[in-house]
C-alpha cells in the first residue's frame, strides 16, 4: 500500500493506493482515483515558466504546458523553454512550442503582451 | 458623486467591480496603484488557479485575464495611489496623469490585498548582507523582470509562496537546500509540499528556524537550529548550510492603512476589518473583501467573497441599507478567527458562508456551530490544518433566535 497525497486540487486528499491492483481509498472525487494510479505508474506535472519576449511592456512572457507532461521530462522541457525567444504581440493560448520534447503537449503563453 | 469606488485592481477588486456592475451599479470606478490590473496574480505564473470557479487549472495571469477582459462599463484608473479614505466615503488619490483627486462615493469596496512579513518583522539575528528577499519579491524578480535572485537558496517558512518559489528556483537551475519551518506543521497547502518540495527532494525541516545569517556583501550561509515547544532554539542542535540567498515566506499582513485611517475597527486576529455577512465593515457603506480582510489560500474564494462585497456595495449605493439584529460569531476551541464576525440574519439569503482557520492539525474532527449548548450545524472533517482555510455554509433558518454563535473544533465521539 502506497500512501500519497493527491495534488489535483487544493484539498490534498490523503490517498492509499494498492500497488498491485491500483485500488484507491481516501479520495473524495474521481479525479483522485485517476491521479493515484498515474502517480504510481506514470507521474506527470504541468510545467510553468517564462520565455523572453521583446517589443512588449514587460520582458518575460509566462508560459505553461497545455496539459501535464511526464515528470521525468521536467528539466528537458525547461531547457526547451529557455531556448525560446518570442516577439510581442502574444495572446493567451498562443502556442510557443509545439509538441515540446516529443511529449505531444504544446507550451502555450498565459499572458497577453 | 461616484456610485461605487473599488480600491485595488487585484483579484478581489476586479471581482467586486464586476459584481457591482452586474448587480445594477452603472458608475463603478476601480483605482489601482500598479500600471495594470491583476495584482499579484500577474507574478503567480504557476498553475492551479480557478479549479473551483472555472473547473480548469489556470496560471495566475490567465485567471486575472478572465476578469480583466470583463470590465465593460467599469472605469479603471491605473498608476493611481489612494492616499486616504474617510468614513463619509471620500476617496483622496493622486496620479501622474490626473494629479490630486477628491472623489465622493456612495459605496466603497476596500480590496487592497496584503503584503509580506519581512526579516525585520521576525527579527532574524545576524549580518545584513544582500541576498535576503521575501519570497514574493523574488517571485516578481524572476517571473516578471526575468532576474534570478540567487543560485543556492534556503527558504525560511513554508507558506505557499515559499514552496512555489522552491520549485521555481529549482526548475530555473538553482539549488534549494532546505525549507525551514518554525511550527511543527507546514503553513502551506499539502499539495504544494508534494509538488514543490518532495518532487525535487528538497528537505523540509519542521520545528526549526534560522538563528544566524552570515555574509559581508552577499549571504554566505545560515545557521539552522531545532526549536522546542516554546518555539525557542535549542542549544546544541545548530547546523550550517552554505547559501547565497535566503527567501522568507513567513506570513502575510493585510494592508489596512487606509482602513485604519478611516477609523474602521480592525479585528486583531485577522488584521483585517470586522465584517458582516455581506462584507460590510462596521463603517456603513464601506465594504472589504479578499486578502485585506483575511489572508486566503485560494483566489477562487477571494473572487467569490469579493462578488458578495461588490453586490452588497451596489445594493447599498442604490439606497438599500442593510439592517436588522446582529448575531455575533465567536471563535471557540481550536478556531483562530471567523469571517464574518457578525451576521444580520434578516439581510441573508437563506445561508451564510463562514470562513475560518483552525489552530492546529486535527484528524477526524467535527466543526461545530453552537448557540450556547444547542448545535446549530456540524461538519465532519477527516483532516484540518492551519494552512488550509475552512469553509462552511450555515443555513440562516437554523440560527433561530441566537444572539451569539460559537464555531469550534470538537472531537468525534
Amino acid at each position: 500500500m502506497a500512501k500519497i497525497i493527491c495534488i489535483t486540487c487544493p484539498k490534498g486528499c490523503h490517498l492509499t493506493v494498492d500497488e498491485v491492483t491500483y485500488e484507491i481509498t481516501g479520495n473524495n472525487c474521481p479525479r483522485g482515483a485517476v491521479y493515484g494510479k498515474n502517480e504510481l505508474t506514470a507521474p506527470t506535472r504541468v510545467i510553468t515558466s517564462t520565455v523572453a519576449v521583446s517589443g512588449g511592456e514587460i520582458c518575460r512572457c509566462p508560459v505553461r504546458t497545455e496539459s501535464p507532461v511526464p515528470k521525468g521530462k521536467m528539466f528537458d522541457v525547461m531547457e526547451a523553454i529557455h531556448a525560446v525567444r518570442i516577439v510581442s504581440p502574444v495572446r493567451i493560448g498562443d502556442v510557443v512550442i509545439e509538441n515540446v520534447c516529443g511529449t505531444g503537449v504544446n507550451v502555450i503563453a498565459t499572458r497577453n503582451i | 458623486m461616484r456610485e461605487v469606488i473599488v480600491i485595488g485592481g487585484g483579484p478581489a477588486g476586479l471581482a467586486a467591480a464586476i459584481s457591482a456592475r452586474d448587480n445594477g451599479a452603472t458608475d463603478v470606478l476601480v483605482i489601482e496603484r500598479d500600471t495594470c490590473v491583476g495584482g499579484i496574480l500577474n507574478q503567480c505564473i504557476h498553475n492551479g488557479f480557478g479549479l473551483h470557479r472555472f473547473k480548469e487549472e489556470l496560471s495566475g495571469p490567465e485567471y486575472a485575464s478572465r476578469f480583466a477582459e470583463n470590465l465593460d462599463n467599469i472605469e479603471v484608473l491605473t498608476d493611481t495611489m489612494v492616499l486616504e479614505v474617510t468614513a463619509d466615503r471620500i476617496v483622496r488619490a493622486v496620479s501622474r496623469d490626473h494629479g490630486y483627486m477628491e472623489l465622493q462615493a456612495k459605496a466603497i469596496v476596500l480590496a487592497m490585498g496584503c503584503r509580506e512579513r519581512t526579516r525585520g518583522a521576525i527579527s532574524i539575528p545576524g549580518d545584513r548582507p544582500a541576498g535576503v528577499y521575501t519570497a514574493g519579491a523574488a517571485q516578481r524578480y524572476l517571473n516578471i523582470e526575468g532576474y534570478m535572485v540567487g543560485k543556492n537558496a534556503v527558504i525560511l517558512g513554508s507558506g505557499d509562496i515559499g514552496l512555489i518559489m522552491a520549485r521555481r528556483m529549482t526548475l530555473e537551475g538553482a539549488k534549494v537546500h532546505a525549507c525551514v519551518e518554525l511550527m511543527p506543521y507546514s503553513g502551506g497547502l499539502t499539495r504544494n509540499i508534494v509538488q514543490c518540495l518532495n518532487d525535487f527532494d528538497i528537505p523540509l525541516y519542521l520545528s526549526h528556524t534560522i538563528t544566524d545569517i552570515r555574509g559581508k556583501n552577499r549571504v554566505e550561509g545560515v545557521t539552522i537550529a531545532k526549536v522546542g515547544p516554546d518555539r525557542k532554539p535549542i542549544a546544541g542542535t545548530e547546523f550550517d548550510i552554505e547559501c547565497d540567498t535566503v527567501l522568507l515566506s513567513v506570513g502575510l499582513i493585510p494592508e489596512n492603512e487606509l482602513t485604519r485611517g478611516a477609523g474602521i475597527p480592525i479585528d486583531r486576529r485577522t488584521n483585517g476589518a470586522y465584517v458582516y455577512e455581506n462584507m460590510e465593515t462596521l463603517c456603513e457603506g464601506i465594504f472589504a473583501c479578499g486578502n485585506v480582510v483575511h489572508v486566503h489560500d485560494l483566489v477562487d474564494y477571494v473572487s467569490a467573497e469579493s462578488e458578495r462585497a461588490g453586490k452588497a456595495a451596489a445594493i447599498y449605493a442604490s439606497g438599500n441599507k442593510a439592517s436588522g439584529r446582529v448575531i455575533e460569531v465567536e471563535a471557540g476551541n481550536g478556531v483562530s478567527y471567523t469571517v464574518p464576525q457578525k451576521i444580520r440574519p434578516e439581510n441573508c439569503d437563506k445561508k451564510v458562508d463562514m470562513f475560518f482557520r483552525v489552530r492546529n492539525v486535527y484528524q477526524n474532527v467535527r466543526l461545530v456551530v453552537r448557540d450556547g449548548d444547542r448545535v446549530v450545524a456540524s461538519f465532519n472533517r477527516e483532516h484540518c490544518a492551519p494552512g488550509e482555510m475552512e469553509h462552511i455554509v450555515v443555513p440562516v433558518a437554523l440560527m433561530g433566535n441566537a444572539e451569539k454563535l460559537t464555531v469550534s473544533v470538537e472531537e468525534v465521539k
